[in-house]
């Protein structure tokens, strides 16, 4: 159901107060829970729950031929899925906007921070190379969707060994994966989504607020270092906005990756 | 002779651990997970709610439309997402194995979703998920004349079986492996049964007994949970 109007004037007012229906401050993100290794086919895996919300994050791995303009690089591959399981809203089918975008900018602010370092999947250049599958599926939205999944895809990649691979026969043999993690780098990219409401930012909105949400822009980033940024919806942002934007994710990148570290390492 | 199970099991004995739990997913009206052994699957249902489109609508009673689906990571070999040939036929099983239960007259011109996912599959998926969607409509407090259970039987080289896992499904000595999913109300009534192999009537007949048996026992399993979520 789309959040009433009476709901959401009345959480427009509350925030002009400084405060949220559920006692959080504005740039207060949900109890954010993370478990790894939740299913054992996959090379990696990870559940994110941000209060209510919850997705679920694996990584499969197979040899395929590079891209003709990175012969000696390994690929990757971001999808998502908005399950009919985890909102009413959702439908099945192929995907939408949403879940498309979900993926993109999500494969962006890997791709871009460099986190994964690609040349070490080479296996033989231009012949052979690892590809990464990151498949992200919603369980329960209760907004913020894109901030679950993007600490999901970390904490996934974190988790995940390489599969043994038979170079002879070409054959990759899953189960039995070496002591080897993905080659990733000590920069862990966090992708926070800050959204404007009213006169207010909002970090980690819950269903409702997200529906009340003007524009909203995600930040990839690590310690600071943007590599990547996607402005969405219809309202424009003033440059002071953008400014405010950029100031709060400084402070607000700090405490949840303090808060999730022991789960990414 | 009997067939010695590779991981020890009785020929009987259900993979461990079973494990149950209803209310996993708060948007959903009802939600449940099901596991056994290395199989967990997870369900949830909204409705009962105006079917669209108006034209599949049925004056007479309700519809049930289930979706099933195996997350992408969850077998060895990437499945690409969205569906197949196999899902969709397993949708439709889904839906004949949980309808003969579901008071669906109550409900003229409108549809219950059911959709059904694996997070991790080690053969017998189709069972935990119609084990996992028979207490999710329970959770939804969708009228049923009663819960079904679903187990698979089966039989390895010459011996019946119970609740084969992947290993064993792929076992191919002797006779080979024979896959029997079966799902049955606490009563004995068949609402699903399938069968891939080779096998007599007289041994499925023993397997269909061995079931019954089973999915008793499973049927204690998912009415403890819902017990439990309903007492929080």
């Amino acid at each position: 159901m789309i959040t009433s109007k009476i709901t959401g004037d009345r959480i427009k007012s509350y925030l002009e107060q400084g405060k949220r229906f559920d006692n959080r401050k504005l740039e207060e993100f949900r109890k954010i829970e993370i478990e790894t290794g939740i299913s054992k086919n996959a090379e990696g895996s990870a559940r994110v729950k941000l209060g209510d919300t919850e997705v679920l994050v694996g990584i499969k791995m197979n040899v395929g031929e590079p891209y003709p303009d990175s012969p000696d690089k390994g690929n990757l591959m971001v999808t998502a899925e908005l399950l009919p399981l985890s909102s009413e809203r959702f439908e099945n089918g192929p995907p939408r906007f949403p879940a498309i975008e979900l993926g993109r900018v999500l494969d962006r602010c890997v791709r871009e921070s460099k986190f994964i370092d690609v040349e070490k999947l080479c296996i033989k250049k231009g012949e052979k190379v690892w590809t990464i599958f990151i498949d992200v599926y919603s369980i329960n939205d209760d907004g913020n969707l894109l901030d679950a999944a993007g600490m999901g895809i970390i904490a996934a990649l974190k988790n995940a060994k390489i599969p043994k691979y038979d170079e002879k026969e070409e054959k990759v043999l899953y189960g039995e994966l070496t002591n080897t993690s993905i080659p990733l780098s000590k920069d862990t990219p966090l992708s926070l989504t800050y959204h404007k409401i009213g006169n207010s930012i909002v970090v980690d909105p819950t269903r409702e607020e997200e529906d009340l949400s003007e524009a909203r822009v995600t930040i990839g980033s690590n310690n600071g270092i943007i590599s990547s940024m996607q402005k969405g919806e219809e309202t424009a942002l003033t440059i002071e906005e953008i400014n405010r934007i950029l100031d709060t994710n400084e402070k607000v990148w700090k405490e949840v990756f303090k808060n999730i570290e022991k789960h990414i390492k | 002779m009997v067939f010695k199970r590779e991981d020890g099991r009785k020929p009987e004995e259900l993979r461990k651990p079973i494990n149950a739990k209803v209310g996993i997913i708060p948007n959903a009206d009802g939600s449940a997970m099901y596991q056994s052994g290395e199989t967990i699957a997870i369900a949830a249902v909204y409705g009962p709610k105006e079917h669209h489109p108006r034209n599949q609508r049925n004056p007479r009673k309700g519809t049930l439309r289930c979706n099933y689906n195996m997350l992408s990571f969850s077998v060895t070999d990437r499945i690409r997402p969205g569906p197949s040939r196999r899902s969709t036929e397993i949708s439709k099983i889904t839906e004949w194995a949980l309808t003969p239960v579901v008071m669906l007259e109550k409900y003229p011109n409108m549809v219950i979703d059911v959709h059904i996912h694996m997070i991790q599959a080690d053969a017998g998926t189709r069972c935990a998920g119609i084990n996992a969607a028979a207490m999710a409509l329970a959770h939804a407090g969708i009228p049923m004349k009663n819960l079904v259970s679903s187990v698979a039987a089966g039989k390895l080289d010459k011996t019946v079986v119970l609740d084969l896992d992947k290993h064993e499904e792929d076992f191919e000595e002797g006779e080979g492996s024979t896959d029997i999913p079966i799902t049955m109300t606490p009563d004995g009534e068949i609402t699903h049964i399938q069968l891939d192999g080779k096998i007599t009537s007289k041994q499925l007949k023993e397997a269909i007994e061995m079931a019954k048996k089973a999915s008793k026992e499973i049927y204690e399993i998912q009415k403890k949970a819902l017990k439990e979520v309903g007492e929080k």
